[in-house]
Formats: C-alpha cells, sequence, structure tokens
C-alpha cells in the first residue's frame, strides 16, 4: 500500500467535483451532487452541478460517488517541534494530517520549550506555513511552562494567532488561579481548554481503577478523579460566566455532569478522543504500552457512555490525541513507558467505524469532526456552503484496510490500532481546491 | 545418587515462569511434588546435584532482595548451574540503558536461564519477550512473585496434608501485594477457600472479583482458618498515608495471640518475610510454634531448584533440540 502527500502548489485552482455524495453537517446536508470551486473558494455545490459546469480550463475531478465533506478539523495534536523533532515535526505532522483527511491541526503547546510566549506562536505559525501541507492553529499555554502556577499572557497570546489556551495533560490544581484565568480570558473572548484530572487521586496512577489494574498489579486512576474536577470546573464556569472546553473526557460520570450543566446552559463544551470511543481498558492486555493515555482508557460502561454522548449531542468534538512516542519511551515496564498514541491517519477511518457499528448517524460523527471544533475554535473552515474556503476530504466509506503504521506519514508508529481492521478511508484531500493528498492503492 | 531428568514427570508447556496464572493444576503439582524431592535431600549432607551443569543462571534483580536472590543462588548452585548475581540499581537505569539493552546485553552473554526481579509490574514478561533463554519471575512491581506461591504452598501441604478446602487468610498490604496475588492465584486453582484480610486502604479496587472473601475484620476474617498468612507492610512502595500509625495498624491487622486464638487451634502462622516485628506480626507468634516461617524459606530454595530444573528441561540440549 503506497500513499503519498502531493506537493503543495501556490495557485489556487479552479475544478468542478461532480458524482459525489455530498455531506455538509454545518447545513445538514447529504445529497449527490457536485462543487464548483473557484480560485480555491466553493462557489456552487449541489445536485444540479455536473460536468457541464465546468468551464475551461477547469479540471474536472469525478468522484465516483465517495463522500465529500469538508476537511477535518483535529484540536487536539501534540508534535515534537521544537524539541522533540525525531518524533514529529509540523511537516511530518501535517503530512499525517493529510493523509487523514484532517485539513485543520491544532497543536498543543507540550513542546520543549513550551508554547507560553508571543515569538513562540509565531515560531509555530512560521515553521507551519513553511513546512506544513495543512493548516495550523497552536494553542498556547494557560500558564507559563505548564506549571500551573502563573498564567500566560492571554491578550498577547491571542493577538498573535493562538486559537486556544491549554496546559496539554495537567489539570490546574489551583482553584482560585483557573478561576481568576478564566474570568481574565473571558474579556478577550479567548477558549480555555482543560484536562480533567484530579492530580492528587491519579497521583501514580497509569491506567483505569478497577478489577484490572488490580490483576496486573498496576495502580489505577479512579473515574471520580475525572467528575470531580469536571464537577469543580463546571461550577467556575457558572460564577466567572466564562466559556470553557474540556479537551477530553472519558467518563461516564463527566458525561453526565456535562449532559445536566449543558440544560442549565452553562458555556461549555466538550471533546472525546477516538480511541476512547472504540477502546476499553481490556486492549491493555498484557501491559500494551500503546494503550497507556491520558485519560487512562475506561471501562466498556464508560465507552458506552461516551458513544451516547456523542450521539446525543453532549460531546461536541473528536479528537485524534495524536501523541507521537518512540520506542525509546514506550518500550518500557507499562508505569515506566511514556502516554500517548498517534491518531492523525485513523481519525477518520476509525471514527467511521462508529457508523458501520451503527453507533452514531454518519453526519453526527462528521459534524463532531467539522462544523463541532469550527465553531469551538471560532475558524472559518468546517463547512462547504458556497463561499467557503474549499478545504475538503473526500471518502471512500466502505473500502476495508488492515492498519500498518509502516505506511504512516508520520514519524513516530506508536498506534493502537495497529493490525485493526478498519473500513472506509480517506482517499483525497484538498486544501483551498489544492489536492495535498491523494490515496494511491498499490 | 543424583536426580535424574526422568524425574520430571509431568508435562510444563512453557519456556518461561512469568506468573501463576497460566500455570495449570498439573503443572502446579507438578512443581510441588519436584520441590517435595529437593526439599528431602536438601536435608542430607550431600545436597549437590549436578542436572543443571554446564548451565548458566543469572540472577538479575533490579529491585535489592537478599533473601531470595540467595535462595535462587543456592538453588542453582545445589543443581550445578554456574550463578551469577547482578545487583541493579534503579539509578543505572536512569542512566539511560532501558531494561530492554539490559536484556539484550545479557542474552549476548548466553544464558540459560535468568530470574528477575523487578520493580514495575510487567518488566518481567517484557524482558522475557527480547531474550532467548528461560525466564524467572522472582517478583515484578505488585503483579506476582510465583516461587514464593509456590514454596508456601508446598509449605501448606507438607504442613496440613493437602491444600483442598483448606480455609486461608491472607492479611495485611493486600495492595502492594505481589505475594498477594500470586497466591490468591495459586490458592484458587488448588481448591482453597481464600479470604482477604486488610484495612479498606489496602485492599485492591475490584479485590471481591479475583475470587475471594473480603474482609476488614480481622477477628471476623480469621474465625475457622487452617492457615494465617500474614503480609509485611510494605511502608517503601506506599506514596501517602494509608494507615494512620503503626502502632493502630499493630492493634486491628497485627497478628497477636487474642486474635490466633479465633483461627482453628491447629492453624498456621505464615510470613514472606522480613517481617516487621510488632507492626504486622508479634514477636511471640513468629517464634512461636504454630509459625512456619522457617520452613517456608527452607521450602523456597526446594521450590526454585524444581523451577530451575523444570525450565531447563525444557531449554534445547546440546543438539539443539529438545529431549
Amino acid at each position: 500500500m503506497m500513499a503519498s502527500p502531493a506537493k503543495r502548489h501556490d495557485d489556487a485552482p479552479s475544478l468542478v467535483l461532480i458524482n459525489a455524495r455530498l455531506i455538509d453537517p454545518a447545513s445538514n446536508l447529504d445529497e449527490i451532487g457536485g462543487m464548483i470551486i473557484e480560485n480555491g473558494i466553493i462557489t456552487d455545490i449541489g445536485p444540479k452541478v455536473t460536468a457541464k459546469h465546468a468551464k475551461d480550463p477547469m479540471e474536472v475531478i469525478d468522484c465516483q460517488g465517495h463522500i465529500l465533506a469538508p476537511g477535518l478539523i483535529d484540536m487536539r495534536v501534540f508534535i515534537g517541534e521544537p524539541g522533540l523533532e525525531h518524533r514529529e515535526t509540523l511537516a511530518s505532522a501535517t503530512q499525517a494530517a493529510a493523509a487523514g483527511g484532517v485539513t485543520t491541526i491544532v497543536t498543543m503547546p507540550n513542546t520543549d520549550p513550551v508554547i507560553d510566549d508571543v515569538a513562540l506562536v509565531d515560531f509555530i505559525k512560521r515553521r507551519a506555513r513553511d513546512t506544513g501541507l495543512v493548516h495550523v492553529h497552536p494553542m498556547a499555554a494557560l500558564t507559563k511552562g505548564l506549571e500551573g502556577l502563573q498564567m500566560t499572557e492571554i491578550g498577547l497570546l491571542k493577538e498573535a494567532g493562538a486559537v486556544g489556551f491549554s496546559d496539554g495533560g495537567a489539570t490546574t490544581a489551583d482553584t482560585q488561579l483557573l478561576r481568576r484565568t478564566l474570568a481574565y480570558a473571558k474579556q478577550f473572548n479567548a477558549l480555555v481548554s482543560v484536562h480533567a484530572e484530579d492530580p492528587s487521586l491519579a497521583q501514580d496512577g497509569v491506567m483505569n481503577e478497577g478489577e484490572i489494574a488490580t490483576r496486573l498489579g498496576l495502580t489505577g486512576i479512579p473515574d471520580v478523579a475525572e467528575t470531580i474536577i469536571v464537577e469543580r470546573d463546571l461550577r467556575l464556569v457558572e460564577l466567572t460566566e466564562g466559556q470553557l472546553h474540556f479537551a477530553q473526557l472519558s467518563t461516564r460520570g463527566a458525561i453526565e455532569a456535562i449532559h445536566a450543566a449543558k440544560l442549565r446552559k452553562s458555556a461549555i463544551t466538550c471533546g472525546v478522543s477516538i480511541t476512547h470511543l472504540l477502546l476499553n481498558e481490556n486492549d491493555i492486555g498484557s501491559y500494551r504500552t500503546f494503550f497507556k493515555l491520558s485519560p487512562p482508557l475506561r471501562s466498556e460502561d464508560d465507552r458506552t457512555a461516551l458513544i451516547e454522548g456523542l450521539k446525543d449531542g453532549t460531546i461536541d468534538v473528536i479528537v485524534s490525541s495524536h501523541n507521537p512516542q518512540s520506542a525509546d519511551t514506550k518500550r518500557h515496564p507499562f508505569a515506566e513507558a511514556a502516554i500517548g498514541a498517534i491518531g492523525l491517519e485513523t481519525l477518520l477511518p476509525a471514527a467511521l467505524s462508529l457508523h458501520h457499528n451503527n453507533d452514531v448517524p454518519l453526519i453526527r460523527i462528521l459534524e463532531a469532526l467539522t462544523s463541532g471544533p469550527a465553531k469551538i475554535l471560532d475558524l472559518e473552515a468546517g463547512t462547504i456552503s458556497p463561499g467557503a474556503k474549499a478545504d475538503l476530504v473526500l471518502i471512500d466509506l466502505n473500502s476495508p484496510w488492515i492498519v500498518n503504521p509502516d505506511d504512516f506519514h508520520s514519524k513516530s508508529k506508536n498506534s493502537p490500532f495497529e493490525d485493526h481492521k478498519l473500513q472506509g478511508r480517506c482517499v483525497r484531500t484538498f486544501i483551498a481546491g489544492r489536492t495535498v493528498y491523494e490515496y494511491a492503492a498499490s | 545418587m543424583t536426580l535424574s531428568k526422568a524425574n520430571i514427570d509431568f508435562s510444563y508447556s512453557h519456556r518461561d515462569l512469568l506468573g501463576i496464572e497460566g500455570l495449570t493444576r498439573d503443572e502446579i503439582d507438578g512443581l510441588l511434588n519436584l520441590a517435595n524431592v529437593h526439599a528431602q535431600r536438601n536435608r542430607q549432607i550431600d545436597k549437590k546435584r549436578n542436572n543443571l551443569r554446564g548451565r548458566t543462571q543469572i540472577n538479575l534483580f533490579f529491585e535489592a532482595s537478599t533473601r531470595t536472590q540467595s535462595s535462587f543462588e543456592l538453588a542453582g548452585k545445589r543443581l550445578g548451574a554456574d550463578v551469577l548475581n547482578m545487583q541493579l540499581s534503579s539509578s543505572s537505569i536512569k542512566k539511560g540503558e532501558t531494561l530492554i539493552d539490559t536484556a539484550m546485553t545479557l542474552n549476548a552473554m548466553h544464558p540459560d536461564i535468568l530470574v528477575v526481579r523487578h520493580h514495575a509490574a510487567g518488566a518481567v514478561e517484557l524482558l522475557a519477550q527480547k531474550v532467548s533463554c528461560a525466564v524467572v519471575n522472582a517478583g515484578d512491581g505488585a503483579h506476582e512473585h510465583p516461587t514464593q506461591a509456590l514454596l508456601d504452598a508446598l509449605t501448606i501441604r507438607r504442613r496440613k496434608g493437602r491444600i483442598r478446602g483448606l480455609t486461608i487468610a491472607i492479611c495485611g498490604d493486600i495492595l502492594h501485594s505481589r505475594v498477594a496475588r500470586s497466591n490468591i492465584l495459586l490458592l484458587n486453582a488448588m481448591g482453597a477457600r481464600v479470604r482477604i484480610v486488610a484495612p479498606s486502604t489496602l485492599l485492591p479496587v475490584g479485590a471481591e472479583r479475583l475470587g475471594v472473601e473480603v474482609f476488614t475484620d480481622m477477628d471476623e476474617g480469621l474465625k475457622e482458618c487452617d492457615v494465617v498468612m500474614m503480609l509485611r507492610l510494605q511502608t517503601e512502595r506506599m506514596n501517602g498515608t494509608f494507615v494512620p500509625s503503626k502502632r493502630e495498624y499493630f492493634h486491628y491487622f497485627g497478628l497477636d495471640m487474642a486474635k490466633l486464638s479465633i483461627a482453628k487451634d491447629d492453624a498456621i502462622v505464615m510470613h514472606p518475610g522480613p517481617m516487621n516485628r510488632g507492626v504486622e506480626i508479634s514477636s511471640s507468634i513468629a517464634d512461636d510454634i504454630r509459625s512456619v516461617i522457617h520452613e517456608q524459606v527452607e521450602m523456597g530454595v526446594a521450590v526454585r531448584m524444581a523451577v530451575l530444573e523444570t525450565l531447563t528441561n525444557n531449554l534445547p540440549n546440546d543438539q539443539g533440540l529438545k529431549p
């Protein structure tokens, strides 16, 4: 199986895509038709669009009945640049994104140095512009050095282009600091994204607390470590009248708390990783470190609650939580191995399995991958209505394939879906009408 | 007289001994029977055998343990193996060499058996995946310590004549104890009624699903017990407070004469050592006639001989073939 990203061209092309199943969650569209792109902008879309509409010299692409949808927006991507370029660079991460049908990635500030300064936001944006294949929006640190002690320059960082503020996998233990940060961020209309895990309850924990952890002799993290912080933070949002995004939830308790808060009209949103939607603690099996994640993979009951939450709209966003790790950080005893799994190239196909399993309607899945994150991030993206930029993914919904991380563009190969059988994939990715990836079956 | 390979009259279908989990009853019985033969011979003047002659055994201890390491060393030497002890403090790991690097380095020296103790659960299994020799788990984190469970079982069998049907209470720091996990698996497999007795902070979550009865009251837990197995309070593994004080712990969970009197009159008292006298067990009981703690140590050598011999028997011989 060979797949290679196409070269980036600087011209904004005009083309006609025909014979596609158009799905646009933002406008609740799901119909057969075509799309006209002029100078990288979508100018018309619908059943009436056919090859006849091509003005010379417009290229005509026959989509062969595949799904044409807005390019995916992945709100949680860890990279290795600056500092850990052997794991992932902006170039390799965006190539992986393009191959996964992801046209926008939001990078996390967990680099070396931490993205907590205007110059570093500039650096990410510049490197992404010069070496990246898809759109890159950096999240800056919520607190300096991710240390949870002092808030960063939220106003200046936002002006520099930080799309949100997050301490990555760390929870702000200091409730007073978080209260002030939420209040302060509100005046800049800045997005605050948090990781919900009580640090003292999680302490030495390395997996979900329960029978499996006990049998393996591993220290567990109780589900209430997440619920307690979610409940705390919900109260702070209501106190400060700010807004808050929970980056990645994993427990039934948290989903129930979010569900109740949304009924109270709290200004909150939340995400879930595709890995937590598909796998559970049993997958750790015999100390398989690729399944060591944060939050940890939870019980089957929790996983079911996440699927329900996605279906009923409690969960706004699906993320890959792409976190490249190399053999030297993963080939350790479970408790000593690094946390994280890559996911940019499996985000879409793994999410499609929720459709194939009849767990969640397809348009709802795509909403959580396109217009859902666009709305939270306040980005003009995630839709294919006329006037939008032609950031698109062409999806073959049904082709079965077996995940082989050697085929990935990511520099790291720590995929929890290694050897999994998946159905459906990205076959072509467009940025402003330019093809940045095209799948070539061998 | 040497013990010939023909004495291994059971089939052991693994290259390694990584845990009690995965062993069949027949395999456990076979190991215990063989260990019992070694136990008799170890009481003779000439204890030396040559079954492991030419074999190299490396004891690789990432966590210091004088007792277990000596026991494995003696077991290997009594069978005629060349034994090398390696103590690797966790600081040498922090210098950059990973567990797998260490494993590969040692593997290149062509040992026949690696005996490994490590502070992290699953570490021995990880190492075993990377080497071509037989591996014995001498304790991995809070996961398993299979030779301890085997020696406990042999001690019980010799004292009680059986394991099936006995009521056995494992008391104390269950949460941090690999000994408890291996014992629960083994004693359940052999048909004992297993109880665990501990303060609720030292009980692992989901313990009741391990096939045991759970007690937080020592007096309740010891009723009608044939065997009382005490565990050491593993303060070195504790991050934070689990019990308010050693004094309060001893008051409620330390084994003294009054608590022991609740168990059956002929109950035996076991402890995997090293003991904290006055914390989990009173001195008078440690030295009491009902205490079989020294016999456990004696059976430890015999059990480890049986394990080393059984695993070696499965290794390729000089022709590169299994016998």
